[in-house]
């Protein structure tokens, strides 16, 4: 038998490794702003180089709005025209609030990889973790929302509350998706798969964007759906959308959205910091 | 040169439990300051979790460690900045590309973006990763990405360094270039603290070992010590047709002396050997005997004889045996 002691051994080794291993540089402490941005850039980066996952979120919402537009069109509004500046605003509420289950997927497959083990062991400020997700969700929800208006733009949606109105449509409908996309991250920390997660959120959203008012007027419903429909808070998201890209939404239509989201952040953000914080 | 000397880490009665699992069952652990700790031991025998303990991404359920004298509970964070841990499976975003995921771990440590792109530049280069720094992981092999993955526990260069199972599922090149970086390592003052399933392994690079079972210490020492508590040189016999083995047993044991134990492979036998000299004699006794052996040689003891000799059983699944014991 041939083996000498190590400490005996010469390590052979390159001198670039060994300059690398020498330098014992610790910089100072990120602050919660630059790790937030560093996160963010991460969740940019891996947008970038899976561009695939943002084609399902936008070519669902092209088909509905052609699908809707020139099936129901001239049934509903009289002309496909008339129909899309009612359902253009809706089709992006039901885009944006699909695309939160994403955050969920994202955040799920992270916890359970090796890599957050390294996140948790740096120096910073923990939920910079889940906030710097939140800027790549900003950029899912602003290039998703691109799509669809572009789309609907052509198709002739000419809202009456003009650019600032449309912005102030899709800034509202961000809020109310980061306010549930907290939903979605609480239960990440649960689920075992991003697809469990993925056909729980939709089995609950599918239906919540459809009995909504983003079709149809539920006046020609039946009054028990209409109950479901005039609580639900699709519903409520839909006429304040409406209403800011047509210029005539009422300050209790944008109040309830804004109360509404407050409230599921008050539950939800604290609720997923507690468990968050305690997972190993 | 060993007495007195500063030590790194230091771990008392340390438990976890996992609902009903004990993973961990009272680990008592010394390990020196600038030098490779090694901790051996079948899979499921603790060993990832006492690691992941020690780097504060656990919390242990009772008993207390120190990092360079702090508490790994009471001064977390503190330990959390000079220690750092490559674990188990790998640790790097696969979507990323090498640079990319050293530029991110460089910028959570604190640094600048065009100090942690030099660092990561740096590193990558000399983990020879250079051709591929900007493609994405998943396209990497087995070996650049732990490579990766330990370069990626060094960007601020940690006073001590786990490591877990670095070489498990490595071609032979692999696993020399990992612990090249090892030695390197700890040439430049970083102490490591690496588990094992492998005595080779752990004979190679470690000062030190500890031998861990059912989550306890069941052994420790050099490599020299253990080695020689074990058998400073085992015969390894493997018989061509294993209903020849009880026959070779006694034919090894009346030319050789020593007991001779067999092998969890049914064909597999082996022994203890103090000196050589009987070998060559009980090798003709069996070819006299016409017993066919497709395997005779005098070697290190591997991992299962080890087991075998500390323990009196070999080294098996925990999850194997926690069922047969409950169902004893
Ligand atoms: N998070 C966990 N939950 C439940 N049981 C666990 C967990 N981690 C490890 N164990 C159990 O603890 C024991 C020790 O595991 P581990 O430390 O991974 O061993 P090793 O790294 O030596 O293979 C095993 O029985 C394993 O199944
Ligand atoms: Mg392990």
């Amino acid at each position: 038998m041939t083996t000498a002691s190590p400490a005996q051994e010469i390590p052979r080794v390159n001198g670039r490794l060994r300059t690398a291993l020498s330098s014992r540089t610790r910089p100072p402490r990120a602050n919660a702003l630059s790790s937030t941005i560093t996160f963010g850039w991460r969740a940019i980066l891996k947008i970038k180089h899976v561009p695939e996952q943002l084609f399902d979120v936008t070519m669902f919402p092209i088909m509905f709005v052609l699908m809707f537009t020139y099936l129901f069109g001239g049934a509903l509004a009289g002309s496909p025209r008339d129909y899309l500046q009612f359902l253009a605003p809706g089709i992006l509420v039901q885009t944006i609030i699909m695309i939160t289950m994403y955050t969920g997927m994202v955040l799920n497959n992270d916890l359970k990889k090796g890599i957050f083990d390294r996140f948790r062991a740096m120096p910073v400020w923990r939920a910079s973790f889940l906030a710097g997700a939140m800027l790549g969700d900003a950029l899912r929800y602003l290039m998703a929302s691109a799509v669809v208006l572009t789309v609907a733009f052509i198709l002739g949606f000419r809202p009456d509350g003009g650019v600032i109105g449309v912005a102030l449509g899709v800034l509202l409908v961000m809020v109310f998706a980061f306010a549930i996309s907290w939903i979605w991250t609480m239960l990440s920390m649960f689920m075992r798969t991003p697809e469990s997660l993925m056909y729980g959120s939709f089995m609950f959203l599918f239906p919540l964007t459809f009995i909504s008012n983003i079709f149809v007027d539920p006046e020609t419903m039946p009054s028990w759906l209409q109950s479901f429909v005039d609580v639900n808070p699709m519903t409520f998201l839909t006429t304040a959308t409406r209403g800011l890209m047509h210029g005539e939404a009422s300050a209790g239509d944008i109040g309830i959205v804004l109360i509404s989201s407050a409230i599921i952040v008050a539950i939800f953000a604290p609720l997923t910091m507690y468990i968050y914080n305690r997972k190993e | 040169m060993s007495s007195g000397k500063l030590l790194a880490i230091e771990v008392k009665n340390l438990v976890k439990t996992f609902g009903e699992t004990q993973a961990v069952r009272g680990v008592d652990l010394q390990v020196p300051a600038g030098a490779v700790y090694g901790l051996l031991g079948p899979n499921g025998a603790g060993k990832t979790t006492t690691a992941r303990m020690l780097a504060t991404l656990t919390r242990p359920t009772s008993g207390a460690a120190r990092v360079f004298g702090h508490d790994i509970v009471a001064e977390a964070d503190t330990v959390r900045s000079i220690v750092s841990m490559t674990g188990q499976f790998a640790s790097v975003d696969e979507d990323l590309t090498g640079i990319e995921n050293m530029v991110l771990l460089g910028r959570l440590l604190g640094f600048g973006w065009s100090e942690a792109r030099e660092r990561g530049e740096e590193l990558i280069d000399a983990f020879g990763l250079g051709d591929a720094a900007n493609r994405q992981v998943k396209t990497y092999s087995g070996g650049m990405r732990r490579r990766l993955d330990i370069a990626a526990s060094i960007v601020v260069t940690p006073e001590v360094l786990f490591l877990d199972e670095p070489t498990t599922g490595l071609d032979p090149r692999s696993r020399n270039e990992v612990w090249d970086i090892v030695r390197a390592l700890v040439a430049t003052g970083t102490t490591v603290l690496l588990t094992t399933q492998y005595l080779d392994e752990a004979d190679q690079l470690a000062d030190r070992i500890a031998v861990i079972d059912h989550g306890k210490v069941i052994a420790e020492g050099t490599p020299g010590e253990l080695k020689a508590s074990v058998g400073a040189g085992t015969l390894h016999v493997r018989v061509r047709e294993p209903e020849h083995r009880p026959a070779a047993q006694g034919i090894l044991a009346q030319a050789l002396g020593v007991d001779i134990e067999l092998g969890t492979d049914p064909s597999a036998l082996f022994a203890r050997v103090e000196n050589t000299g009987g070998i060559s004699a009980a090798f003709d006794q069996l070819s006299r005997r016409e017993i066919d052996v497709s395997e005779f040689s005098l070697g290190q003891p591997s991992l299962d004889e080890v087991f075998l000799t500390l323990t009196g059983r070999p080294a098996e699944d925990q999850d194997a045996q926690d069922e047969t014991e409950e169902a004893a």
